[in-house]
């Protein structure tokens, strides 16, 4: 299954799941990391980690370790 | 007894949500995500009537003020930004529980015109509470310049909501809203809002469960509250528990059960929160149009800001440009004010011969508390003027953000909180603000550890020293290149701050406080350019005057302290040449001298304060000298046998010592320990001492000190 972290930087994915708990899981879910939201993979960080991800029109950084628990289509 | 405030949460915090209201008065509540400006809307509303406290019990900032409307007073309480009422943070259970228990008479909910559909997520969670609610989409201005188009009265319809458009910056529909609230209040309009629908199995389980509930609420909306117990809210439905009767507990319990069979907590909850989403989604397709070209403004400037190659040397540079301008700005006014001081001495000092005031008092008011005051004014003011204004700018800008989105991966290794990187920006303002600002990072073991490490950033008490240290020692030529070296120094006193900080919050990782760095999500706001006016206020009054303030009001009592002290004699030697003296073998370890020592010992109520205790000890024992300048401050600690190595560790041990009393007693309110508050002053001292010994010992090796 492929997972956010994976994805390349200026490609348009869609959130398939989410494999975080607890308040996590949460926060992602108020950001907008529903099931079938578009996420725009926008840049990586000076030393590749952590990146820049367009979620529902707002720029929210990620590291590898949270995006890796996002699975995409 | 009904679904109140008092029956579904621990009576003992029963007062919290709870605003006193006199008749003809109202509550309303602001509300709204984080970086749309919602405390700007809150200032505009409210202007300088407010105040600012926590939230009882919990350390959540509490921010209340009031504004008039024609006949009716409002008491407007501003919530914490959050994205969801979710209560994955103490932040959104104080927002859930105010809108929710509370006594509010409606709610505002402020959002970022040019990220509306984020935004929608908190709006429609809220019409699911709440009837009375007003939609204030803010930074309009900023929405026309990205050309994007709100069409407000078509989400009005759609929302069944009245919304208002603003730029609260600009006070551009502040009017507008205040009129909106009084007509919702007074009944002049109506607030509807729209009922979302969730998928069928959800509805059903909600069209049984309302009834149940019905029978024991008094006012809080049905609807939402089977919809937490769908979801699986435990707490409420715990305290819930308590209240309903046996049957209908059990004919509820076989309802959510029945619905877990085919769908558990967690896909309810992804269910609801998708389709609050998808409509949110919808919402801003119909009624939002936006020129796709035209947003990515932001990305060109982050494309360097955040590059590989650029952004941490931008960063280092941005950081040396501001000390330079703090530089070489502050050295003029400095010299004008220290001038100003000192022509007023020779009046006052004309006053007190004519009085024939005896020789103590005359000492112990001019010579102590004038002086000390006067050096304190002057040798503070311009470099805080300069450098608080600026950094606000940074602040506004959005520019910190990125700061800690670039340092993040050094943060990551050193076992540390991505955020701990803003909270040391703030400890540049103040270190009791940057640990305060603590409270942003949820996990516990990482809070410490931004707190702990927090006093290695040198604060606005701080840094003027070191400019006036290095600006003393390294000066060499005017014109261009004038505070070069200075600069340079400074910027590399902050680089070895940030590099100590690092270093200990990894060791602290891997032995006091154990453990792997904790998941955050880092918003980059859009780029937005400051109001000058706004900055100059608020950099001006709220923080240059403030921290100027305390540290007058601590100087007077020092400088008073240290002229008796230095004038009280015992055995033929001064109480502070006893001291002195006493300090001078360990001192003299660490490359200082016993009057340095004392003067950081003497400064613990304010770090403002420790140059000029020292200046006004040597000048106790010595010959007085004109100080006018900062050539005569060179020829004071010159004739006091500084050489490079004092100039030099003085401004590390500054950099590295104890935090200030009002950081210490800080760091005690929020960790509530009195173990960690000490190690927060043992651990920077061991490390300044560690260091100082280090620079001793290498110097006297190569024969320089």
């Amino acid at each position: 299954m492929l997972k956010l972290h994976t994805a390349s930087v200026g490609s348009v994915v869609t959130v398939k799941d989410l494999s975080s708990t607890g308040s996590l899981r949460e926060r992602m879910l108020a950001l907008g990391l529903t099931k079938g939201a578009k996420v725009e993979v926008i840049r990586k960080g000076p030393s590749g980690d952590p990146t820049v991800f367009n979620i529902r029109g707002a720029m929210i950084a990620l590291r590898n370790e949270e995006a890796s628990l996002v699975a995409i289509q | 007894m009904g679904l109140t405030f008092q029956s579904t949460q621990n009576s003992a915090l029963s007062d919290i949500f709870h605003i006193d209201k006199k008749e003809g008065q109202y509550v309303i509540a602001l509300a709204g995500n984080p970086n749309t400006g919602k405390s700007t809307v809150f200032n505009s509303l409210t202007g300088l009537h407010q105040h600012t406290g926590n939230w009882p019990g919990k350390t959540v900032v509490n921010a209340r003020g009031s504004f008039n409307h024609l006949d009716k007073e409002f008491i407007l309480v501003d919530l914490p930004g959050t994205y969801s009422l979710f209560s994955s943070s103490v932040e959104e259970e104080v927002a859930r529980d105010f809108i929710c228990f509370g006594n509010s008479d409606a709610v505002i909910v402020v959002t970022d015109g040019t990220c509306l559909e984020r935004n929608l997520n908190l709006v429609f969670q809220i019409m699911e509470l709440r009837d009375q609610v007003v939609l204030c989409i803010n930074l309009i201005d900023e929405a026309k310049k990205k050309k994007i188009e709100i069409d407000a009265k078509g989400l009005e319809m759609e929302l069944g909501l009245p919304v208002v458009l603003c730029a609260a910056r600009n006070d551009i529909g502040i009017d507008d809203l205040k009129a909106t609230i009084y007509n919702l209040i007074t009944h002049k309009i109506s607030s509807n809002p729209k009922t979302l629908y969730y998928e069928k199995e959800i509805e059903e389980a909600i069209i049984r469960l309302r009834p149940l509930l019905e029978k024991y609420n008094d006012n809080i909306n049905t609807r939402w509250l089977a919809l937490r117990m769908l979801d699986g809210d435990r707490k409420l439905i715990e305290s819930l528990r308590e209240i309903i009767s046996g049957d209908d507990m059990e004919e509820i319990s076989s309802i959510l059960n029945e619905i877990d069979i085919c769908k558990d907590k967690q896909s309810i909850r992804d269910s609801i929160a998708s389709t609050i989403y998808n409509k949110a989604q919808e919402v801003t397709d119909k009624y939002v149009k936006s020129n796709p070209k035209k947003i990515n403004r932001d990305r060109i400037i982050d494309n360097y800001v955040t590059s590989k190659k650029f952004g941490i040397p931008l960063m280092l540079l941005t950081l040396a440009i501001i000390l330079w301008i703090t530089i070489s700005g502050a050295n003029y006014p400095s010299a004008l004010l220290s001038d100003l001081f000192f022509r007023l001495e020779i009046r006052l000092t004309m006053l007190f011969n004519q009085i024939n005031s005896p020789g103590w008092l005359y000492g112990l008011v001019v010579l102590g508390i004038y002086r000390t005051l006067s050096w304190v004014i002057s040798v503070m003011l311009p470099p805080m003027a300069i450098f608080f204004p600026l950094f606000t700018i940074l602040e506004d800008l959005g520019y910190l953000p990125r700061v800690a989105f670039n340092m993040d991966h050094y943060f990551k290794k050193a076992c540390a909180h991505g955020k701990q990187c803003l909270t040391m920006c703030m400890g540049f303002g103040c270190n009791a603000a940057g640990i305060i600002a603590c409270r942003i990072i949820d996990s516990p073991r990482e809070k410490l550890i931004a707190t702990i490490t927090n006093n290695f950033v040198p604060c606005n008490g701080r840094f003027p020293s070191l400019i006036a240290i290095s600006t003393i020692f390294l000066v060499t030529k005017e014109g261009f290149a004038y505070g070069f070296l200075p600069v340079l120094t400074v910027t590399g006193l902050i680089v070895l701050g940030i590099a100590i900080t690092l270093l200990l919050s990894y060791l602290l990782s891997k032995t006091l406080l154990r453990g792997v760095p904790s998941t955050f999500t880092l918003e980059l706001p859009p780029y937005r350019i400051p109001k000058v006016g706004r900055v100059l206020y608020t950099s001006l009054i709220d923080r240059t005057l403030f921290v100027l303030w305390r540290a007058v009001i601590v100087a007077a009592p020092a400088g008073a302290i240290t002229w008796i002290l230095g004038n009280v004699y015992i055995d033929n030697m001064s109480i502070i040449g006893h001291v002195a003296t006493f300090l001078d073998p360990a001192a003299n370890l660490i490359g200082l001298d016993g009057f340095i020592l004392m003067a950081f010992i003497l400064g613990l109520p304010a770090n403002e304060i420790v140059l000029p205790i020292l200046l006004m000890s040597y000048l106790s024992t010595g010959a007085m000298v004109e100080l006018n300048n900062l050539d005569s401050l060179k020829s004071i600690l010159l004739d006091n046998g500084w050489t490079y190595l004092t100039a030099l560790n003085t401004m590390l041990f500054c950099l590295l010592h104890w935090p200030c009393a009002t950081t210490l007693i800080t760091i005690k309110k929020e960790t509530n320990s009195f173990k960690w508050t000490a190690l927060s002053a043992i651990i920077p001292t061991g490390v300044g001492i560690v260091l100082c010994m280090f620079t001793t010992l290498i110097f006297r090796l190569l024969g320089w000190g």
